[in-house]
């Protein structure tokens, strides 16, 4: 695998038109065609020279016996064909037939398009594993601040997430989720932005808030739910919302964010606006009929929104082979005539010149742009979740220890020579020591009073709940026993 | 004001108003008439000129004039970037139009028939009744959901449901119903105005139906009050509570039973949420008998909630059990004379209210 990451950039795309042109009979199983073969034959454990393979981890495909055959399918030669008539088609218009969405030459063979393609579409990649930059490759640079500052965020939000998750565990929150293995597409995307472009976020990506100022004492304060709260207590713990921080407010239906962002987006562009709206989504909530609204709506109205796609490989326990049959999110955008790249969400560099790249396409030529970046969900969903019961622990250690995105990008960074050990140890106590304070300070701080019960209902409270209100709080004033004693009215 | 309007009217082609415009220079002592669809084409038309971020959104809004013609001549006057001919997907449109509303746009946004709305019901409810409050006021939503709601005629099941009490139920919406041209004026103008999310249930048998209208109605700046009923007709002898199609039954069946000695009150309740429990109980303290009459499924219907207020507040003063006329508990048949006998009729009301009065015996309670 590190081999063939060491290849660069354009030896890469030589490389894709091989395997196109060998006209493989079945499609998207493996990232490395050749190897995918022989795991395929061996599903069971890691392939010999130890490097983990995407293909190990998925169930075995129905059609497993076609994968042997050498036949080659009238299918595959479509896809060349198609190709070759598209180019032919201007020469010959009068091959050419009208139809309500415009002029397509015709065909007098049957040919089905193939469900899929000879080979996947390939990930852009800047750092390799070691977090070396690869030669001849395109990117955007960083100056030492802003690399430093990325770095430094990435391990606040990585000891936040472990600082957090052990709170839940002691009992001291009730639910919290970690965003473990995806630290380089919080930050870097974050980093790629400017503060006007407004973010709609799923709920892994609190590195995006983190990165635009939002302190740690406001993530412990949310998560405790006290009175210095924004959301007034309102909200499940990492449900964060900051006006301020053009953050919008986490809301647990899954990809309801996506068409709410094509409308931002609109008003945006109604506004003349310079600047775009990036919504963030799983692999699993691209099942979502809204995912499907979303995208094919930002299209038609030319919205300038970034869809943004973490495909972490797991939706609790729903894998992607079990989500969708398509090779990954990346494909879909062009079936909504969208402009896609699919990116390496584990290398930060990567992830910070794809969302700069697709930044100024969204705002300058005022389009909807989708990203999807290719990553790994170490941590369980949540902390309801125990995923080592429906994968194996070793896969979960493999992907924490040697692809990690913090050490990959830290090693680019100290490369640079911007980083040091000192600094790094520094660092790590710091965040360690805040966060610890943070919770306790939050812990210590009030609940929120009764008063804020009621508020924000409607825009002016209408009297059935000023009756409401009144009636609970002579409640409290009778049975003050019924009641906790700390209790705000 | 009325002449700014009046120029403002006269420089559209398409608006039916018009030739009553014209009407009211030479004879302003007669009354005026519009239909419920004007009401409503108008109200739209002038909160769009007044306010630059109103905007509408739906299935064939524009160029089709809008599916009942109520957005008629708004493609042509304001242009295809604040009348939006949706593709067709309920949870998208809805989706996007709350995310514009996040963003400080006021969308008002049509469902061809409220029954579609239940794909679009997450956007609804998760997306807008509830943002304002979970986010603490950092996200409001200036959003109007409107379209007709209730039965129409020979449409069947999935055309013809009310979903008045679904979302009266839920908090951080408001459900207006007009009955009127006036009060399709005034209520539109209101939730377009209303920083919350509002629901706005029209009727397609009312669209065609005109109304006298006064001068302070065709006022652009004339505004309903949210949560306040109207009492359509003053009464001694008993309360009959209703909304939209079910006030023109009422109005009727109050008239048979004048003829009967008994003077009923209607009160058309405007407003499903907030609920004007204060004029219908003040009503119910005063003819101490209360009937509800609704279009919609009985259980858990808006009628069960006005007799829960009215047992909680004014249970002294009732002489009779409140009754409750509601359609037929099943999905609405298609055939004319199944579906006739599945919507309440003027003469349903007039029976209760008979029962009411002790002047006819009760049925015998079903199961």
């Amino acid at each position: 695998m590190a081999n063939w990451c060491r290849i660069s950039s354009r030896t890469i795309s030589n490389h894709v038109k091989t395997r196109v042109n060998q006209g493989l009979p079945w499609g998207a199983v493996g990232i490395n065609q050749t190897s995918g073969l022989s795991s395929a034959l061996n599903p069971g454990g890691p392939v010999s020279d130890g490097n983990w393979r995407y293909q190990n981890r998925l169930p075995v495909p129905r059609n497993r016996a076609t994968l042997f055959c050498n036949q080659r399918f009238e299918s595959t030669v479509a896809e060349k064909q198609r190709d070759s008539f598209l180019s032919s088609e201007s020469d010959d218009d009068h091959q050419s037939v009208d139809f309500p969405g415009g002029k397509v030459s015709y065909i007098s063979k049957m040919n089905f398009i193939s469900e899929s393609s000879q080979t996947r579409v390939p990930c852009y990649r800047v750092l390799d594993d070691d977090g070396e930059l690869i030669t001849d490759s395109d990117f955007q640079q960083v100056s030492k601040e802003v690399a430093v500052k990325m770095y430094s965020n990435m391990v606040s939000l990585q000891i936040m997430d472990t600082i957090f998750y052990e709170a839940q565990r002691q009992g001291r929150i009730s639910f919290y989720l970690t965003s473990a293995g995806e630290e380089a597409i919080n930050i870097a995307s974050a980093a790629a932005l400017t503060e006007q472009d407004i973010i709609l976020p799923q709920y892994r990506e609190p590195g995006v808030l983190l990165w635009r100022g939002f302190s740690l004492q406001e993530f412990a304060d949310q998560c405790l739910g006290n009175k210095a709260d924004y959301g007034k207590g309102r909200q499940m713990p990492i449900h964060y919302g900051s006006r301020k921080h053009n953050f919008f407010t986490i809301s647990s239906p899954i990809a309801t964010q996506l068409p709410q962002a094509a409308g931002i987006a609109y008003s945006l562009k109604m506004d003349n606006k310079k600047a775009c709206v990036v919504s963030y989504i799983g692999d699993g909530g691209t099942s979502e009929g809204d995912f499907h609204a979303g995208l094919n709506f930002a299209a038609v109205v030319e919205a300038p929104v970034i869809f943004f796609c973490r495909n972490n490989g797991w939706a609790i326990s729903t894998n992607v082979s079990e989500q969708f049959r398509s090779d990954g999110i990346v494909v879909k955008g062009r079936a909504y005539g969208i402009r896609s790249i699919r990116v390496d969400g584990n290398d930060a560099l990567a992830v910070y010149s794809a969302v700069s790249a697709a930044r100024e396409m969204a705002i300058n030529e005022q389009r909807p742009i989708l990203i999807e970046a290719l990553t790994y969900r170490v941590g369980h969903h949540s902390t309801s979740d125990d995923s080592t019961k429906y994968r194996q622990l070793d896969e979960i250690v493999y992907w924490k220890n040697a692809r990690d995105p913090v050490n990959r990008f830290r090693n680019w960074v100290q490369n640079c020579g911007w980083w040091s050990e000192q600094q790094e140890t520094q660092l790590r106590n710091s965040v360690r020591k805040q966060l610890l304070e943070a919770i306790q300070v939050a812990e210590k701080t009030e609940k929120p009073p009764l008063s804020e019960m009621f508020s924000d209902v409607y825009d002016y409270p209408p009297t059935n709940l000023e009756e409401q209100e009144n009636h609970l709080r002579e409640t409290v004033r009778r049975h003050p026993d019924d009641y906790p004693a700390d209790i705000s009215v | 004001m009325l002449g700014v309007v009046r120029k403002k009217m006269l420089g559209q082609s398409l608006l039916k108003i018009r030739p009553a415009v014209s009407v009211l220079r030479s004879y302003s002592s007669s009354a005026k008439h519009m239909t419920v669809r004007d009401a409503l084409n108008s109200a739209l038309d002038e909160e769009m000129s007044a306010d630059q971020k109103v905007f509408l959104m739906g299935e064939e809004v524009g160029e089709y004039q809008g599916a009942y013609k109520i957005s008629k001549g708004l493609l042509e006057k304001y242009g295809p970037e604040r009348v939006l001919d949706t593709p067709i997907t309920e949870a998208g449109f809805a989706g996007i139009a709350v995310g514009a509303a996040y963003h400080g746009l006021k969308p008002v946004v049509e469902f061809m028939t409220f029954n579609f709305s239940m794909q679009a019901i997450d956007h609804i409810i998760n997306s807008a009744a509830k943002s304002n409050y979970m986010s603490a006021g950092q996200m409001s939503v200036p959003i109007v959901f409107r379209g007709p709601n209730g039965a129409a005629a020979g449409v069947g099941a999935q055309h013809s449901q009310c979903y008045a009490a679904w979302y009266a139920s839920c908090p951080g919406l408001k459900v207006l119903t007009p009955y009127s041209s006036e009060d399709a004026r005034g209520l539109l103008k209101a939730a377009i105005r209303d920083p919350d999310p509002v629901v706005f249930l029209e009727n397609e048998l009312l669209y065609g139906e005109s109304f006298s209208v006064s001068d302070e109605v065709l006022d652009s700046s004339f505004c309903l009050p949210i949560g306040k009923a109207k009492i359509e007709r003053v009464g001694r002898d008993v309360t009959i509570t209703a909304f939209s199609k079910m006030v023109g039954h009422a109005l009727k069946a109050a008239e048979i039973l004048e003829k009967d000695g008994i003077d009923a009150e209607v009160i058309n309740l405007r407003s499903i949420r907030p609920l004007d429990r204060s004029t219908i109980n003040a009503s119910v303290r005063k003819t101490n008998r209360l009937i509800t009459a609704e279009e919609g499924f009985p259980q858990h219907g808006v009628g069960a909630e006005i007799c829960a207020s009215v047992v909680e507040e004014s249970f002294a003063y009732l002489d009779a059990p409140v009754e409750r006329i509601a359609g037929a508990d099943v999905p609405m048949p298609y055939a004319a004379n199944l579906e006739r006998l599945a919507v309440p009729q003027v003469e349903d009301i007039v029976r209760a209210a008979k029962r009411a009065c002790y002047r006819s015996v009760p049925l015998a309670a079903a199961a």
